[in-house]
């Protein structure tokens, strides 16, 4: 089934992980698996790279601590290697860390240098994005992770009951666009010409995580604004392209879009108010964060909606 | 079936402090929590502090023990599953909004929504009558078997899937596969349609005042009569909604009534 939530303050910024956290833990009964936030702070000129060195620790998984660590120095001896010159690196759990630094390179040798560690993954990259993903709920994620001080602009958020992947973190949404910078995707439904797509999307040069549908959308529609379309363009013509059934909401730097297939299978919740735009799989959600009564409306089949800072 | 589980965490949007037994069922030892001021036969049910089982069964208490006629519900927080099942007459009116499959299987209430609605408002409904002030999401009407449903604002895809009777009104827009195999019975709806209207639809009328993006698989547009103008007079004049000058009306080609036309091996086997 899964959840899905997006919100963007218009001409502010606020507790965006607070309020995303109250979103999607109100949404809670449609994906209990794992919850994941896509949150932008403040630009930065540093990059941010969220990364974990592997899943979640499992009895009899002898060695775990030591090959983490082992991970993380490889990680840190890379990043120098290609020539970022990193800030800081923080530990936000056993296995998941945030990285900043600063590097004028290309993003994709960078991304791929830091994968070629084994087990590690890299959860996002660019200048404001923060992709925080893992199992649980969404409580419990934000506490392990402190979103309550997260600050920022506009944000995205899953709960996943998962269908087509395992329980873990790689079938965890949102997927960052790999390897396109400050650009995330999060989805509920189902794609059939996931594998055209993938296969598509692998011909030109990119790479794929996860078995899931939902990783393809991020790529293509990041390929398609690399192409020279703008976000709203790109959403459009992703409707006629991607197959299946679909509500999906899209974030990159500036804007955060919505898209809807032709059937309008998938639902969507849609609030506008003064200074924010809050929308979810129901309504229950914008009330975690509006408690008053609020006018909200379904937007229709094939809708694509766009709105920027 | 009787082991029962703490739930892990409390829900921050509805302070659910319930239980699940194993099927995944929310508080299935919740009683009714005597809340309600009861004046007479009407009372006042603020439901802020209350989970959707306790709602839903002191309404149930209010109606069958108590005598009272007329409730109204505050602070539904649109919430899911909200006066579902009730089976006798009886007013209620809503002071906000509803989430998904609220008023559905219900047979007789008159029932009044002062806000909005999610997917699937009035499912299977019986007969009564639901009024809804605003927007309405997807599925409204659903297997709609009698009385009336009004949405005074937009309704979301495939409006009275599957009805089989009574009648729908819809206020503004309504999206694309409206209709869809409906079996029997009315809707009204006074904007525009989207793809698909009335698609596989067996029988009934669907008639519209606005434009209509594209009929579905055999549907096909009637001639509207004195009778089918008579009835909207009478519906939106007892609704109070303002009429549009001309409805076009809509209803089943019947190309695809094959019943008769059995396959040869199937007749084999039913004769």
């Amino acid at each position: 089934m899964c959840g899905i939530a997006g919100i963007i303050y218009t001409d502010r910024s606020g507790t965006i992980g607070r309020d995303m956290t109250n979103m999607l833990q109100a949404m809670k009964h449609r994906g209990p698996d794992s919850t994941g936030y896509a949150l932008y702070g403040e630009p930065s000129e540093l990059l941010v790279m969220r990364f974990k060195l592997a899943d979640p620790h499992v009895a009899g998984d002898f060695g775990y601590s030591d090959r983490l660590a082992r991970s993380r120095r490889n990680v840190e001896s890379r990043l120098a290697k290609i020539g970022a010159t990193v800030d800081r690196v923080e530990s936000e759990s056993e296995y998941a860390y945030r990285a900043t630094f600063r590097y004028d390179g290309e993003l994709k040798p960078l991304a791929d240098f830091v994968e070629d560690v084994t087990g590690v993954e890299v959860l996002s990259l660019g200048h404001s994005l923060e992709i925080i993903k893992d199992l649980g709920d969404a409580e419990s994620v934000a506490g392990r992770y402190q979103l309550d001080s997260f600050n920022g602009t506009h944000a995205i958020g899953h709960v996943r009951m998962a269908t087509e992947s395992d329980v873990d973190i790689a079938g965890a949404h949102p997927y960052w666009a790999y390897p396109f910078s400050d650009v995330a995707v999060v989805h509920n439904g189902q794609l059939t010409n996931y594998h055209q797509w993938r296969r598509r999307l692998e011909r030109l040069g990119h790479r794929f995580q996860s078995e899931c549908d939902s990783e393809i959308i991020a790529v293509y529609l990041a390929q398609s604004m690399a192409d020279g379309l703008p976000l709203e363009a790109a959403m459009k013509q992703s409707l006629e392209e991607l197959d299946g059934v679909f509500t999906y909401l899209v974030v990159t730097e500036s804007q955060l879009g919505m898209a809807k297939d032709e059937m309008a299978a998938k639902p969507l919740v849609l609030y506008q108010g003064e200074d924010m735009v809050a929308m979810a799989s129901e309504e229950g959600a914008i009330r975690a964060v509006l408690d008053r009564e609020i006018d909200t409306y379904d937007p229709y089949e094939g809708e694509v909606m766009v709105w920027s800072r | 079936m009787e082991q029962v589980m703490q739930a892990p965490q409390e829900e921050s949007a509805g302070k659910r402090t319930g239980k699940y037994d194993v099927r995944g069922l929310a508080d299935p030892d919740a009683t009714a929590p005597n809340t309600a001021i009861v004046t007479g036969t009407t009372a006042e049910l603020d439901a802020a502090e209350l989970s959707t089982r306790q709602i839903n069964l002191e309404l149930r208490r209010l109606l069958h023990t108590e005598g009272v006629t007329e409730i109204t519900l505050h602070n539904p927080r649109a919430r899911h599953s909200i006066a579902v099942g009730l089976l006798l007459r009886c007013r209620i009116k809503i002071e906000g909004s509803l989430g998904y499959f609220g008023c559905g299987i219900i047979d007789g209430p008159e029932i009044h929504i002062a806000g909005r609605v999610g997917w699937s408002v009035a499912e299977n409904m019986m007969s009564g009558v639901v009024v809804i002030d605003k927007n309405a999401g997807s599925l409204t009407g659903a297997a709609f078997r009698g009385g009336d449903l009004v949405v005074r604002g937009h309704v979301g895809a495939r409006t009275g899937i599957d009805q089989k009777g009574g009648t729908i009104i819809v206020g503004g827009n309504a999206g694309s596969m409206t209709g869809f195999m409906m079996q029997r019975g009315r809707q009204i709806i006074c904007g525009d349609v989207g793809h698909g209207m009335g698609d596989s639809m067996y029988d009934g009328s669907i008639y519209v005042a606005g434009k209509v993006a594209s009929l579905g698989v055999d549907c096909v547009e009637a001639e509207m009569t004195d009778a089918d103008n008579e009835l909207i007079d009478r519906k939106f004049a007892s609704y109070r909604i303002d009429r549009p000058d001309s409805f076009r009306k809509f209803v089943c080609g019947r190309k695809l009534w094959n019943y008769d036309n059995l396959e040869p091996n199937e007749r084999k086997l039913v004769l």
